[in-house]
């Protein structure tokens, strides 16, 4: 911090008796550019953002309060009349369940999936990076291409998934006419853009785990099924929070699998897989054309993602610390179980040179302190490296 | 051909890169369960690998089949031919498709975009992360809470706005709210704050660097890594981005996104040609991925364990 104020100069800092110089012009300018830096280089950043962002935002709340038509413009001040129109509209909730039907289907055995597949990782592999870059592939496919080629793979007739289930004597599933079968498609399409980058996210909290917790989990007993849910997952836990915040962002957003999914774009003739933004755009630029209702949607949607957002977070977080009788994991649990490892690994490797100290015979057993002449264990990798990058290469 | 200086200069650059991997190789195994990894787990890998290529496998085999065949059976034929290139051939050739057009707007979009997003993150990431100044909690806690809001939210005001200073069907509606990113400036300042060290810049300014000399000398060079990653990921996102595109640009004036729609406008029943094009429109970023994938890779693991 001490740099951020400017640089006294030497020589004004001699003697009291000697009068203080003034301070040069470049000095001055010195000072000035201390002073006045920080906030030029955010100022690009807030005057775009400001631009993009925030007026929009607020523009949103002005716009829903006015009978706003896509050709006529700005009409005549309603008050609460558009959100009241837009909930009573049948079709708002349907959309808002699809919403979240599709969003269950989606993020629930994405996180699984992810959390599995980053496990697979998580091991010595050969060619790691081949694997790892494998699995994000599907990343880089748009949404609207994957929408199209799904549309395909789910075809009612001569589709390649009914023809698969066929093969195991399941009958055709009606993709394009059921409603929870189109959720359950639809799903299918974020989690294949999404699983591989959720997978890399775990992966590296893995990675982060101290190897100590795995050698004491060996120690007493535990098996691979029995290491990953009492040592991985519990260490994991804020990565998981993490992950299923954002996908709750993205997932109450989806727009572009859907208007892909069928030739209108719609949700289908009964509009059974219409998601919000969808509706929203329906009304702002479909039949509707009112801006007014549609900025009013807008809103609705945001105050939904505030709270879904909430209620995961104290879901996860209940979870995670384990309710039940999972392992409550604080930094001070890893920090005993840290201990534990280090005794562990200190009666393995104490019991060869001539005695330990004290002499008594079942040092071993039990766990004492650590004695001192065993070297502190290495931090765990994931903190050491400056330059995170490295470790992957 | 090369002068003393270039050839030190990449002559200590490798001898970087290798003691590096030196130390990488040296170092105990990193993660967790560092156990040698069985068959069972190639073949599971394997068979995640092969899931996530099938659809796009699939595109190309209904792209080098035709319409009636893929109206009757789920798989016309088992490898892709070259009728393909027929396909990419209309494609590309269609004038109302306006493929290339499309191509060349989105790479000026997600060029333009990424590099604008990540010089200003990095300006703003070094100054909330090394810099004091009045104010800086507050507008730090003010970024990263609008990491949340949608950008869904704010888009009837931006169409008005757009269509109120003549830009709507213009590559320029999409590309200044891409300009800047919450969560890039959110990224490269926790980065900063851990890569960078303050000796460093303190270092500099006796030397009597100014600020934005410190800036462009120090703190870039040490944000590199994250600006790699958040360059990647923003070219990513707008190159596949459809929503706001799609209610601002027309056809005539597309971007590879649009492409789709276009082409499931004017050929819907030609599913053979539809395909085609889709993959022809995700050939670019694959191919792009093919040379930068490991480095995105990297950079996403990099973030995840701070994020």
């Amino acid at each position: 911090m001490a740099l951020l104020s400017p640089t006294k100069p030497a020589h004004a800092r001699g003697g009291p008796d000697r009068p203080p110089r003034r301070l040069g012009f470049s000095q001055r300018l010195g000072r000035l550019d201390v002073k006045l830096s920080p906030y030029l280089y955010i100022s690009p950043f807030f005057l775009l953002f400001a631009v993009v962002g925030l007026f929009p935002l607020v523009y949103t709340a002005i716009v829903s309060l006015y009978d706003w038509n896509l050709l006529g413009g700005q009409g005549d001040f309603v008050g609460m009349a558009n959100y009241v129109a837009v909930l009573q509209q049948p079709l708002f909730w349907k959309s808002v369940v699809n919403t979240f039907s599709i969003f269950l289907f989606s993020s629930v055995p994405q996180v699984i999936m992810a959390i599995t597949i980053a496990a697979l990782l998580d091991q010595n592999l050969r060619a790691a990076t081949f694997w790892r870059m494998g699995v994000l592939v599907p990343f880089v496919v748009a949404p609207v291409a994957i929408s199209m080629i799904f549309g395909r793979l789910y075809a009612d007739q001569y589709g390649f998934i009914n023809e698969v289930l066929g093969l195991v004597g399941v009958d055709p599933v009606a993709w394009h006419g059921d409603r929870l079968a189109s959720h359950f498609a639809i799903s299918t399409m974020v989690n294949y853009r999404w699983t591989g980058y959720n997978t890399l996210i775990f992966l590296a909290a893995m990675q982060a785990v101290p190897r100590e917790l795995y050698e004491a989990a060996v120690i007493d007993g535990a098996g691979r099924v029995r290491q990953f849910f009492s040592v991985t997952v519990p260490q994991i836990r804020a990565t998981v929070i993490f992950v299923v915040i954002t996908s709750t962002v993205g997932g109450m957003q989806i727009f572009d699998e859907v208007r892909m999914y069928d030739a209108q774009g719609l949700g289908g003739p009964n509009r059974d897989w219409m998601t919000t933004v969808v509706y929203l755009y329906d009304v702002a630029w479909g039949n509707q054309k009112s801006f007014g209702r549609a900025a009013a949607v807008a809103w609705l949607l945001f105050l939904l993602i505030v709270l879904i957002g909430m209620f995961n977070f104290l879901l996860t977080q209940r979870i995670a610390t384990g309710g039940g009788r999972g392992p409550k994991v604080s930094r001070r649990h890893t920090k005993r179980l840290l201990a534990e490892a280090r005794a562990a690994a200190a009666s393995h490797d104490g019991a060869v040179p001539s005695a330990a100290p004290g002499g008594t015979p079942g040092a071993g057993q039990g766990s004492p302190p650590p004695p001192p002449s065993i070297p502190p264990v290495p931090p765990p990798a994931g903190t050491q490296s400056p330059n995170p990058g490295e470790d992957v290469r | 051909m090369s002068s003393v200086a270039v050839t030190a200069q990449t002559a200590g650059a490798s001898a970087a890169r290798a003691a590096a991997k030196r130390r990488s190789r040296g170092r105990a195994p990193v993660g967790g369960s560092a156990r040698r990894a069985g068959k069972v787990t190639y073949i599971l890998l394997g068979a995640v690998l092969l899931i996530s290529m099938f659809p796009l496998y699939y595109t190309l085999l209904l792209g080098s089949s035709d319409p009636t065949s893929i109206a009757q059976s789920p798989i016309p034929q088992w490898l892709p031919d070259a009728s393909l290139f027929t396909q990419f051939a209309t494609v590309i050739t269609d004038s109302n498709i306006n493929f290339w057009l499309a191509l060349w707007n989105s790479t000026l979009i997600a060029v333009i975009s990424s590099a604008s997003v990540v010089l200003f993150s990095t300006l703003a990431g070094y100054s909330f992360a090394k810099l004091n100044f009045r104010g800086r909690g507050p507008l730090l806690v003010f970024v990263i809470a609008t990491m949340a809001v949608p950008v869904q939210l704010g888009i009837i005001p931006l169409y008005i706005l757009m269509a109120e200073i003549g830009w709507y069907g213009k590559v320029q509606a999409v590309i200044l709210p891409g300009l800047v990113t919450a969560f890039g400036v959110f990224w490269m300042t926790q980065y900063l704050s851990e890569a960078l060290p303050y000796e460093l810049i303190e270092a500099a300014r006796v030397d009597g660097a100014s600020m934005i000399r410190t800036f462009w000398s120090i703190a870039m060079p040490a944000a590199l890594p994250a600006a790699a990653m958040l360059g990647l990921f923003q070219f990513v996102q707008q190159w596949t981005n459809y929503f706001w595109p799609s209610i601002i640009l027309t056809n005539e004036n597309p971007t590879l996104p649009l492409v789709v729609r276009s082409l499931q406008a004017n050929y819907f029943v030609d599913y053979s040609l539809v395909m085609g094009g889709i993959f022809l429109v995700t050939l670019p970023l694959l191919v792009l991925f093919f040379f930068v994938g490991r480095q995105l890779v990297a950079g996403i693991m990099a973030g995840a364990v701070k994020g």
